[in-house]
């Protein structure tokens, strides 16, 4: 055990020594966090909106200027028919459609309430929701400013919200999940192999493997201190999305964790399995950039939903191990579930971690004969 | 040569699937000998190095290293024996105390022992001033005499050395010797690896490998005597050759 400590001591001292591996480790999560969540939230102001008035009353027009120079948007347009908007949307300018229908103004006074759709571009989720929201309020505004006036009457103006291309907003603030997925992957399978390849590279392997260490406490030894800093890495974008954003953890926190540290320990075994594979440290970083960072980008759902992708790829999908992850994160944070909902995920993680494991000893026999 | 064998190798023989690596290799190295492991490359010096430091197990055959057979004893034979390869051992990115106290901490000796140990290495080299300095920051020189003690600093029997002096200037080599002479002298066992034919002279007894077979081990002196020839470097070159291209 005093061996196993001394060797941890050792590779504690590489990374703090190293800037760029705590830059790594410390500076891509906050960042990474910080550009996903600010830079996409306050894009908002002067969002193009279009304006389709079927109604062409006073309330109507009145209501719809007050919108356009509220300051956070700029009218992109004027549309005449539904069967406009998805072309306005393709254009790219128009971020959201402000409907009235037929008859706005005398639904108002007549029937004491009168609906105006919201319909936002679902497809960039915070801007959308942003968009609505600062809609409803000044719509709500526009309520209060013309009760019992001659306008309304009693009447008041109901905004629905639709959503284009998106109708549930899947991916609004998967962000956080997607950026724990990411750091986590990258720090342990990347910084992993190459921590382990770079003994290989130096020569030093051997003279550890000629010591009293056995190869388990070698292995060992080199995975726990990024065991321990993606573990505290994890907690830290936890709490920076719930005091930054206001994102808690809807569901158990300790299942949260613990499903973590599964993903965590699936992450250190893949690393392993890379570097027995790999001889220099040029190697390890290709294969984990090329073999790791690309599918975990492309094909876990992170970015790109992975209902609307071809049949091919989302086959290609299942042999990604973060694909599954992302979803247990989601439901666990987002949705709020238990582990009856992410029980085949969980288990799909632990059979890779399993399968992982076996190859690696397998390779590092083969080495020792 | 008399004293106690600490290394004792009987008829061992190494395959990887059909090709044989070592073919059969019967030597022993007594207790504060130097032995030199001479021979070409990949005339199976490195596989047999490996087998007696407890990396690999042989095929077949009987292997003692310091009294522990290495398929049984494996475990024994590491705390043992030291061991230094030709590329660099120690880390680079850690002061030369860092590396101190690692090795000492992989080796279970105790902070007491390692602060003693640690002391008189660098009362030795003469490296007080060098003591909190990382590696990257020391000639190559230095880092290779220090590389040599560290790998003693558990006080093994036996020091494996392979190809130690590889890219080091002629006058750090000299003083390298002198310490592996002041090694010996103290009652450690070197088995050395060389390409330096000069290197071998130093030797109290070399081994000669080629192709996978031990084809001559004795003194320089007595070599040189039955070969007839004037250095070591010219017995090397008569019978390290390729049996095919001998004519």
């Amino acid at each position: 055990m005093k061996r196993f400590v001394a060797f941890v001591r050792k590779e504690f001292l590489h990374i703090f020594r190293d800037i760029r591996t705590l830059i790594i480790i410390f500076g891509i999560p906050v960042a990474q966090i910080l550009i996903f969540g600010f830079v996409v939230r306050t894009d908002i102001k002067n969002a193009g909106v279009a304006i389709m008035d079927l109604s062409q009353d006073d309330v109507s027009r009145k209501l719809a200027d007050k919108i356009i120079s509220s300051g956070f948007f700029l009218n992109s347009g004027y549309l005449s028919s539904y069967n406009e908007i998805e072309t306005e949307f393709r254009k790219g300018d128009t971020r959201a459609v402000i409907v009235f229908g037929e008859n706005f103004g005398r639904n108002l006074i007549r029937e004491g309430k009168a609906v105006m759709n919201i319909i936002a571009d679902g497809s960039d989720p915070n801007a959308a929701t942003l968009i609505t929201n600062y809609t409803m309020a000044i719509v709500r505004d526009f309520n209060i400013e013309i009760a019992g006036s001659a306008f309304s009457g009693s009447g008041v103006i109901v905004p629905e919200v639709k959503m284009f291309y998106n109708p549930n907003l899947e991916s609004h603030f998967m962000f956080v999940p997607g950026v724990i997925t990411l750091i986590l992957i990258l720090i342990c399978a990347l910084m992993t192999s190459v921590t382990i390849s770079r003994e290989k590279e130096f020569g030093t392997m051997e003279v550890l493997l000629v010591s009293p260490l056995r190869p388990v406490q070698i292995i060992l030894g080199k995975v726990t201190p990024y065991f321990l800093l993606s573990f505290i890495n994890v907690i830290l974008i936890l709490l920076m999305s719930w005091i930054v954003f206001d994102l808690p953890v809807k569901g158990s926190l300790l299942l949260l964790l613990a499903e973590t540290m599964l993903y965590i320990l699936m992450s250190l075994s893949l690393g392993i399995l890379i570097s027995t594979i790999s001889d220099t440290m040029q190697q390890a970083i290709f294969i984990s950039f090329l073999g790791l960072m690309l599918p975990t980008i492309i094909l876990s759902g992170f970015i790109f939903p992975l209902e609307n992708m071809h049949q091919v790829y989302n086959l290609v999908s299942m042999i990604v191990p973060p694909r599954y992850f992302i979803i247990i994160i989601k439901n666990i944070m987002i949705k709020g579930t238990g582990l009856m909902f992410v029980w085949k995920e969980t288990l799909a993680i632990l059979l890779m971690t399993v399968l992982f494991i076996s190859i690696s000893i397998h390779k590092f026999r083969l080495r020792l004969e | 040569m008399t004293g106690n064998k600490v290394i004792s190798v009987r008829n061992l023989v190494k395959k990887f699937g059909s090709f044989t690596a070592n073919d059969n290799l019967t030597f022993d190295v007594y207790e504060g000998e130097i032995f030199g492991f001479l021979g070409a490359n990949g005339a199976g010096k490195t596989t047999a190095l490996r087998i007696l430091s407890g990396l690999s197990a042989p095929t077949s055959g009987e292997v003692m290293v310091a009294g522990y057979d290495t398929t049984k004893e494996a475990e024994m034979i590491k705390r043992n024996i030291g061991y230094m390869c030709q590329k660099f051992s120690l880390y680079e990115d850690l002061t030369v105390r860092e590396n101190i106290m690692l090795y000492g901490g992989i080796y279970g000796m105790s902070r007491q022992l390692i602060r003693e140990q640690e002391q008189k290495l660098l009362y030795r080299l003469d490296f007080g001033a060098f003591r909190n300095r990382v590696i990257s920051d020391l000639p190559l020189g230095l880092r290779q005499k220090l590389a040599f003690s560290v790998a003693l600093l558990h006080q093994p029997k036996i020091i494996f050395l392979d190809e130690p002096t590889g890219g080091v200037d002629p006058i750090t080599r000299r003083q390298f010797w002198e310490m592996i002479y002041e090694t010996a002298a103290a009652g450690i066992t070197i088995f050395v690896t060389t390409h330096y034919m000069d290197e071998a002279e130093y030797c109290d007894r070399v081994s000669i490998m080629n192709e996978g077979r031990i084809v001559a081990i004795d003194t320089p002196e007595n070599l040189k005597k039955h070969y007839n020839a004037a250095s070591v470097e010219e017995v090397f070159i008569r019978i390290a050759r390729p049996l095919k291209e001998t004519v």
